[in-house]
């Protein structure tokens, strides 16, 4: 059954890394859902998180394929464990004079935060699990959704203790 | 000590032991060549960048070492994109240095640039741009050890001609280390124990081996496990002469143009153990219908190979020397009863599909290409390394030259690239000086790398290239004729080369067989020769290779005729 997957996955911050792991998923036909980079407390390693979609056999040779570019350090699969996962997204929102109200009552409600105004819009800014996400763009979705920027998920293990 | 770059890379291509680079030069990669000339390195000058890798592999695998190639920015660079790919599918170690535009100039469109570590990152295990000529060294000795160990493969070097000619005050790199790579050689004991379970429940096994046990040296641990289970054993092409094909245990070799009894009994049998494999396509035929009737047991290096194409019962990731070592021992100390009497059932039912269907062929007024390939086998006693082209070339040559040894039987399997066996045999010639090698080629193959007998001429290397000449892509045409209503579309070879002159034409010799009865005589006069020989076998033209599993049956659903 094609499940939705998250891989947290430690590589060696150097050039090319990320073109290769971009290459393996086109190259093999895997799919990238969304893909999330950036540096580690070490800066020699960064971190991407990557979320991907298929069935357990697809995602045991994903996860064995990225194990074997000599760049990757150390996959985790996250789906199935304890862990924390976050999205931002930047929403610009058609406000009409009528629905500016509406719309800060929505983003109070959401605790999101609005981080521009001009005379026809509003961009708010929120954070969330993918759940949420859903559930404000759903809310938005009506009032008018002029522009949108996600940065995926980034996630990381719960503490075992 | 103040060395240049290009110093520095002989001082570490000297510590790796290399004696024989193959290559082209260029503008790029001028100040390395000369360099190269003060040291005692041989530089095989080939005629097309692609053969300097073919070359290197066909090195390696007579060798057993690692194959190495430097070429030049641009064209040299993707000229060997061909050559990598089909290392990199058969797991060759090979290291190929390619030249790039100085540093300054990359990603301009300098004249010769092309982004060769981007081009061929699905194509190598691994690849380096070097930024400076501080890191040359250590990547020169991480690309060696990457490429020899763990599953060996090609690894690119791409070095800017401002890297190659900097000066710099050179201190020895420390030992390789990367965190990130540690393959595993030694298997699970668990599993071990596990397979040692279904060996000894099995009635009906069979082993199927293949490269991975080349290329691990795993060939006696291999013979030991067979004779100690009484498992019949198959190999896959790559997989020849990992195994005695002289064996009583022996079945053939697996696949689309495998034996009958092979592939019968992969479908029958109770246990399969696949070893040094990766269960591809030509093998398998139809997933579905592969083995059904098997437990399955695999053992690869690579865990990326464990569970991709087929579910599997015990895998074991782990070296085929040290695992079979191991599983050997384990064997030793249980008690598999009289084996020979357990299985005498399964051995007779084999015994039967041999007898039935055995690799067969008439031959008649025309030579029949396996007639040339079994006499080759004669002549040389199965003890010349055999280098193929891709095609009805390659199968025939698997099928009817019978391999005892390993690193014997040299392709392109993976990739099945046309043009591979004459470089391949130059290569193999100058890792085995004392050996006969040949080339088993078709008149199409050869035609993709001829110009590479002036390479083996003027290294005086006496190479034989037997053609097996139909007139035709003769396995393209074997599809037009079985599936296409015989429509033989761009696959007739009309305007075909007099091969003897053209032999001739490079200094080399040539000669020809018409007739039957010229076979022999023409295969030991040329065999003889201490020079650069082809010798070109006119073949029945519609001569199909057989059997055949076509394409989305089960490997048990031959055509046989």
């Amino acid at each position: 059954m094609e499940e939705k997957h998250i891989l947290s996955i430690l590589v060696d911050n150097e050039p090319g890394v990320l073109s290769r792991i971009a290459g393996l998923f086109s190259g093999r036909g895997f799919n990238i859902e969304s893909l999330c980079v950036a540096e580690t407390t070490d800066p020699g390693v960064s971190r991407i998180t990557l979320v991907t979609v298929g069935a357990p056999p697809i995602i045991e040779q994903i996860e064995k394929q990225l194990n074997k570019l000599i760049n990757v350090i150390k996959v985790h699969e996250l789906t199935g464990k304890k862990f924390v996962q976050r999205e931002l997204a930047l929403i610009k929102i058609i406000a009409k004079p009528e629905n500016r109200a509406e719309i800060l009552r929505i983003v109070d409600i959401f605790r999101c935060k609005v981080v521009d105004i001009g005379p026809e819009h509003y961009t708010v800014e929120v954070t969330g699990d993918e759940g949420k996400m859903r559930a404000i763009l759903n809310i938005f979705k009506p009032i008018g959704i002029k522009e949108i920027a996600r940065t995926g998920i980034i996630a990381l293990f719960r503490d075992p203790n | 000590m103040k060395l240049t770059g290009a110093q520095i890379m002989m001082k570490v291509l000297q510590e790796e032991g290399v004696d024989t680079i193959f290559g082209y030069p260029g503008g790029v990669v001028i100040d390395i060549f000369d360099e190269l000339e003060k040291t005692d390195i041989h530089h095989v000058l080939v005629r097309q960048e692609a053969c300097a890798v073919h070359a290197a592999d066909g090195y390696a695998r007579a060798g057993g070492r690692v194959g190495v190639c430097l070429v030049t920015s641009g064209p040299g660079a993707t000229n060997t994109v061909t050559g990598i790919a089909s290392a990199y599918m058969d797991s060759i170690p090979v290291v190929i240095f390619t030249g790039q535009v100085p540093t300054h100039l990359i990603g301009n469109d300098a004249f010769q640039e092309v982004d060769i570590v981007g081009i061929t990152r699905p194509c190598t295990k691994h690849n380096y741009l070097v930024k400076r000529t501080e890191d040359l060294a250590r990547i020169i000795k991480e690309a060696f050890y990457l490429a020899n160990s763990g599953r060996p493969g090609p690894v690119l070097v791409d070095i800017p001609k401002d890297v190659s000619v900097t000066e710099i005050d050179y201190k020895p790199p420390k030992k390789v280390k990367l965190r990130s790579y540690n393959p595993t050689y030694k298997p699970n004991a668990r599993q071990l124990q596990k397979v040692v379970e279904l060996i000894r429940e099995a009635k009906k096994p069979v082993i199927f081996a293949g490269g991975g046990v080349i290329l691990s040296k795993a060939s006696k641990e291999l013979t030991e496990l067979a004779r100690k289970t009484q498992a019949p054993l198959t190999t896959s092409l790559m997989g020849l002469g990992a195994f005695p094909a002289t064996d009583p245990l022996w079945l053939g070799m697996i696949g689309m143009h495998g034996t009958y009894r092979a592939n019968m009994s992969t479908g029958e049998c109770d246990l399969l153990m696949g070893i040094g494999v990766r269960f591809d396509d030509r093998v398998t035929g139809r997933i579905s219908a592969f083995a059904t009737n098997a437990k399955i047991v695999h053992i690869d290096i690579d865990p990326t190979s464990i569970r991709k194409n087929i579910p599997v019962t015990a895998p074991v990731v782990g070296d085929c020397k040290i695992t079979l070592a191991k599983l050997n021992k384990l064997l030793d100390k249980e008690d598999l009863g009289d084996l020979k009497k357990k299985r005498k059932k399964w051995f007779e039912q084999i015994q039967h599909w041999k007898d039935t269907q055995p690799l067969a062929y008439e031959q008649k007024d025309v030579i029949k290409p396996q007639y040339v390939v079994e006499k080759l086998y004669q002549l040389t006693k199965g003890k010349a390394i055999i280098t193929t082209e891709v095609g009805q070339n390659q199968m025939w040559a698997a099928q009817y030259y019978q391999f005892d040894r390993p690193n014997h039987f040299i392709t392109s399997g993976g990739l099945g690239c046309m043009g591979f066996g004459l470089p391949a045999a130059i290569g193999a010639q100058l890792a085995c000086p004392d050996a006969l090698v040949v080339d088993i080629a078709g008149d199409g193959s050869i035609q993709m790398n001829i110009q590479e007998m002036a390479t083996a001429v003027q290294c005086g290397l006496p190479v034989k290239v037997v053609i097996l000449n139909n007139g035709y892509l003769g396995m393209v045409r074997q599809w037009q004729q079985l599936f296409f209503d015989k429509r033989y579309v761009s696959t007739c070879l009309d305007c075909a080369p007099d091969f003897v002159k053209l032999a001739e034409a490079y200094g080399a010799v040539g000669l020809r067989a018409t007739k039957p009865e010229e076979v022999e005589a023409v295969l030991k006069k040329g065999l003889a020769s201490k020079k650069p020989v082809i010798m070109d076998f006119v073949v029945e033209k519609e001569e199909c290779v057989y059997p055949m599993v076509p394409a989305g049956a089960a490997v048990t659903e031959m055509l046989l005729t």
